[in-house]
């Protein structure tokens, strides 16, 4: 029995340590396989040995190597013995000590367990729903009783005899069981759900089994919530990415009716504008890195639109009203933008990171987490709606935008420069596909042939909105999302695709002019 | 006419200058194939493995060459388009001139080269895991076949310290490697007493970059019952959003794991990896894994990516498992090639047979008498924060592959050898 012994060890050489770790503690948490640690580690936390929480973090933290001698702890290039804090010199051979799944979920639950015993009660709420979250396992059963007779705060209080309920829901008496399945009703995290499907399946007393289908059945009502608000924020979130797409298209294939088969490629180039100035920001101002995509997104806008104009005014110009020879001209046009991209960058795809502050994301309910970037992106593609609708509804270049779109001949008559203002409006069509490449850089790879999958989409939107009109490109592209993303719980999203263009096909042969269509001699 | 007769003249002349410096050309070097997509979804893990061939073939030149001739590579871009793979391989093959050929990373380019290697009696080395099922004689296996993989990956995700999963999540990208995989594991996964209800599987086209709706998925499933864990067999670029997703959705490894087979050190390259620290992959090869014969190869590699300035790698070299069976598959063919005094295909084919090599993962690897597998160590790593693998299982030693999964009950009486055409 060398658990047995290695324990006796501990309890005997726990009294001699003051402040720190025993040696033979601190290897047995180290060293050896993950059973033997995990039951050392148990009884480390039952004693509260001092000194568990930093040694348990340093492990957690890959800080902790073994040399025969020693268990040190790294701190950079300097090391110090686990046990007694003394540095100690980090010879070349120390083993790293690997921590497994299992090794790393007990020590975390081990720290949380010793924060129960904090005095602010806001590190001990942390500490019960770490606990909670991770499933408390029966070998910390006492450490959560005597914290409960501890605990004064009354919220928390309940929160610990939830968590005790968890364990308690498997004791052999039925009464206590019986009681623990009533307190698991106000449970809202999506661990309990498995335990008690898997309770109710073998519970043998009548009672308890109603309890325990009665707690399930509230849980699943609350957990239903965050599914739909999930589902229904995840179709935003890809709807949002539609609207970013389709909105330059709107305005070159909408307003301006120029079948721009490289609008894919722009955004590709936005995109890669948002790698270069990554790049740069790097180099030469590495402090910032965190804000380079606010300098990456205007950056993105004017490298596309520059390129637009100049598509514009070189080829798209001399093919006015003939949309065959545009579209086969534009299609090459993408051909030469992707191997230019190709022979610059390579074919590889190139990495472009999340900042900081856009990794990571908000727990709403329990089992509904909202990533900050795809919450980025939404706010993103309405600012930029906004601008594009006052642009176009509002300012001078907006209405000779849409006076050129509706009657060229009277417009130039009136004095306005209409071979400018095309430039103009393709110019602002390109960099907004510029900004949504510099947007989509944030959530998917940046290659050569980005532009490619989202050209399809973006023709979706536009033609199933109704060609000329924002509001319609709005409602038809968070509704794809949304259809998109139900299809795809469903079915899966290889089918999810194919269904999505088949109710397209369908709609657009009933409804030619799309959602909705100019009321007017045009239409 | 004059000129006509002209150019004719110059043409037979040149003609005539290129027919006899031809054998003069074949007598320097002997010509071997790259064909790995170098553009599209699969450039993300097979750029490389091309430049591990050159670096290989470089070492090979540096060690005297094969038959005491220089190998001379001959690249080529297949682009992650199948049938162009195919197309490239018999270019290679009739009009390069080449003796074997090193390439393919997905299956689907695999089954699209191998009717092309077959008919023209050349020779392909295949250094990824793959799902077995499959045995040609003109192919040599040095990735992992499902028993050298997938397998022990489940086997451990099932033990006490793999975290006792009871629910498994099958999840890949919509093509024959994952497929075939998966029916396996569920073959494999119905004897160890998982129900069907316990099983989901999911499959994402190539290139899918929104993991959001899959994510949600895995989530809901896994809180209808015991321990769940995800077989990943995703493929190409996808991995980066996907594990980008895992990490900002926060699925955290003590939860659910997420195992991989297809998921090594290059495909985390600029992945934040501190919110996946603990997911999973299976190999036969870490690039942490210490020992001499390794940390010689890491440097050999991380010098040969700075002196030719290899983009991401020359800043941040990195190895993996398929490099690895890159590395030990150029030098097989090299040492088998010499030892048969000839790079005809059956010679090459027999002298293989039994060829062992100090491999980087520690052992001296063998490639089988028969089955055209090596035999080869199982890794499970976790990954660290800093996007290398820490190994928490390993077998003892080389395991033999089984090309023909004994799960599978048609394959039942299949010969561990391929069949004498």
């Amino acid at each position: 029995m060398p658990i047995r012994l290695l324990l006796l060890c501990c309890l005997l050489l726990a009294p001699l340590a003051a402040r720190a770790l025993s040696p033979a503690q601190a290897r047995a948490l180290a060293d050896g396989d993950t059973d033997a640690r995990i039951a050392a580690l148990d009884q480390a936390v039952a004693a509260n040995a001092p000194g568990l929480a930093p040694f348990a973090q340093a492990l957690l933290d890959d800080a902790v190597k073994l040399t025969p001698a020693a268990v040190l702890v790294v701190d950079g290039a300097q090391a110090h013995d686990a046990a007694g804090g003394a540095p100690a010199a980090l010879p070349d051979d120390a083993a790293d000590v690997v921590n497994n799944n299992r090794m790393r979920g007990a020590l975390q639950a081990a720290l949380a367990a010793l924060e129960l015993r904090a005095p602010d009660p806001a590190r001990r709420r942390a500490a019960v729903a770490a606990l909670a979250a991770a499933g408390l396992d029966e070998s910390l059963l006492p450490l959560v009783e005597q914290a409960l007779g501890a605990e004064t705060d009354a919220a928390l209080k309940s929160s610990l005899r939830q968590l005790r309920a968890t364990v308690m829901v498997g004791a052999s008496d039925p009464k206590r069981r019986l009681a623990a399945a009533q307190l698991l009703v106000d449970a809202d995290d999506p661990g309990v759900r498995g335990l008690l499907i898997d309770r109710v399946a073998q519970e043998p007393d009548a009672a308890v089994r109603a309890a325990l289908q009665d707690s399930l059945a509230r849980l699943d009502a609350r957990l239903a919530w965050g599914e739909r608000l999930g589902l229904l924020f995840t179709g935003l979130s890809l709807g949002s990415i539609l609207l970013l797409v389709a909105l330059g298209l709107a305005i070159c294939y909408g307003l301006m009716g120029v079948i721009n088969m490289a609008h894919g490629e722009l955004m590709m180039i936005g995109a890669y504008a948002t790698y270069v100035v990554q790049n740069l920001v790097r180099a030469y101002w590495p402090a910032a890195f965190d804000a380079y995509v606010l300098i990456a997104l205007p950056v993105s806008f004017l490298v596309a639109a520059a390129v637009g104009a100049l598509l514009e005014r070189l080829v798209i110009r001399h093919l006015y009203g003939r949309p065959l020879e545009t579209l086969l001209a534009t299609w090459g046009i993408s051909l030469v933008l992707q191997q230019a991209v190709r022979s610059v960058f390579g074919a590889q795809n190139v990495l472009v990171e999340n900042p900081a502050w856009l990794s990571g994301g908000v727990a709403v309910l329990p089992n509904l987490v909202l990533p900050w970037n795809r919450l980025a992106i939404i706010a993103f593609a309405l600012v930029v709606l906004g601008l594009v609708a006052f642009l176009i509804a509002r300012t001078r270049l907006g209405l000779f935008v849409r006076g050129v779109t509706q009657n060229r001949a009277m417009a130039a008559c009136m004095g306005v420069n209409t071979a400018r203002i095309d430039t103009y409006a393709f110019a602002l069509g390109a960099g907004i596909a510029g900004l949504a490449g510099g947007a989509l850089a944030q959530v998917g790879n940046v290659g050569p042939d980005l532009g490619q999958g989202y050209i399809v989409d973006a023709f979706m939107v536009v033609v199933l909105g109704g060609v000329g009109q924002l509001a319609g490109t709005v409602i038809a592209a968070s509704g794809l999302g949304v259809l998109n993303k139900l299809l795809e719980g469903w079915s899966g999203p290889v089918l999810a695709k194919i269904m999505v263009l088949v109710v397209i096909v369908v709609f657009i042969q009933k409804r030619p002019q799309g959602l909705f269509a100019f009321k007017g001699r045009e239409a | 006419m004059p000129l006509t007769r002209r150019i004719f003249t110059i043409s037979s002349l040149a003609l005539a200058a290129a027919a006899a410096s031809l054998p003069a050309q074949a007598a320097d070097t002997i010509k071997i194939g790259v064909l790995h997509s170098l553009s599209g979804t699969m450039a993300i893990s097979e750029t490389a493995l091309k430049d591990m061939v050159l670096m290989a073939v470089d070492d090979v030149n540096a060690h005297g060459g094969v038959l005491g001739k220089k190998l001379e590579p001959v690249v080529v871009d297949p682009a992650s388009n199948w049938p162009l793979f195919a197309e490239k391989a018999r270019q290679l093959i009739t009009q390069d001139k080449v003796a074997v050929v090193f390439g393919c990373w997905t299956s689907v380019s695999r089954k699209s080269v191998l009717p092309v290697f077959e008919e023209l009696g050349s020779l392909l080395f295949y250094p990824v895991q793959y799902e077995g099922e499959e045995l040609s004689k003109n192919v040599f296996y040095t990735g992992a076949a499902p028993n050298q993989q997938a397998i022990p990956a489940v086997e451990y995700l099932m033990s006490k310290d793999g975290g006792s999963a009871k629910r498994f999540v099958l999840l890949g990208t919509d093509y024959v490697y994952p497929r075939t995989t998966n029916k396996i594991l569920r073959a494999f996964l119905h004897g160890k007493g998982v129900a069907d209800a316990d099983i989901m599987e999911e499959y994402t086209p190539f290139g899918h970059s929104d993991y959001q709706g899959i994510i949600a998925k895995i989530k809901k499933f896994a809180s209808e019952g015991k321990k769940t864990a995800v077989v990943s067999t995703i493929n190409g670029d996808s991995n980066v959003p996907f594990y980008k997703e895992l990490g900002n959705q926060g699925l955290k490894a003590t939860d659910i794991p997420v195992v991989a087979f297809s998921v090594g050190e290059e495909e985390l390259r600029g992945v934040d990896t501190k919110p996946l620290v603990g997911h999973l992959a299976a190999w036969n090869y870490f690039m942490s894994i210490k020992n001499p014969v390794n940390a010689a190869w890491i440097k050999q590699w991380s010098d040969y990516a700075k002196a030719h300035k290899l983009p991401g790698q020359a800043d941040k070299p990195l190895t993996n498992d398929p490099m690895e069976a890159t590395w030990i598959g150029v030098h097989m063919w090299a040492a088998a090639a010499n030892k048969a005094k000839s790079t005809d295909t059956d010679k090459v084919i027999a002298a293989m047979a039994g060829q062992s090599f100090k491999a980087p993962d520690g052992f001296t690897v063998e490639m089988d008498a028969k089955n055209h597998h090596l035999h080869k160590p199982v890794f499970i790593g976790e990954v660290k924060a800093d996007g290398q693998f820490s190994v928490v299982w390993k077998t003892p030693g080389p395991v033999k592959a089984q090309p023909w999964s004994p799960y599978i009950p048609e394959d039942k009486g299949k010969k561990d050898e391929p069949e004498k055409k």
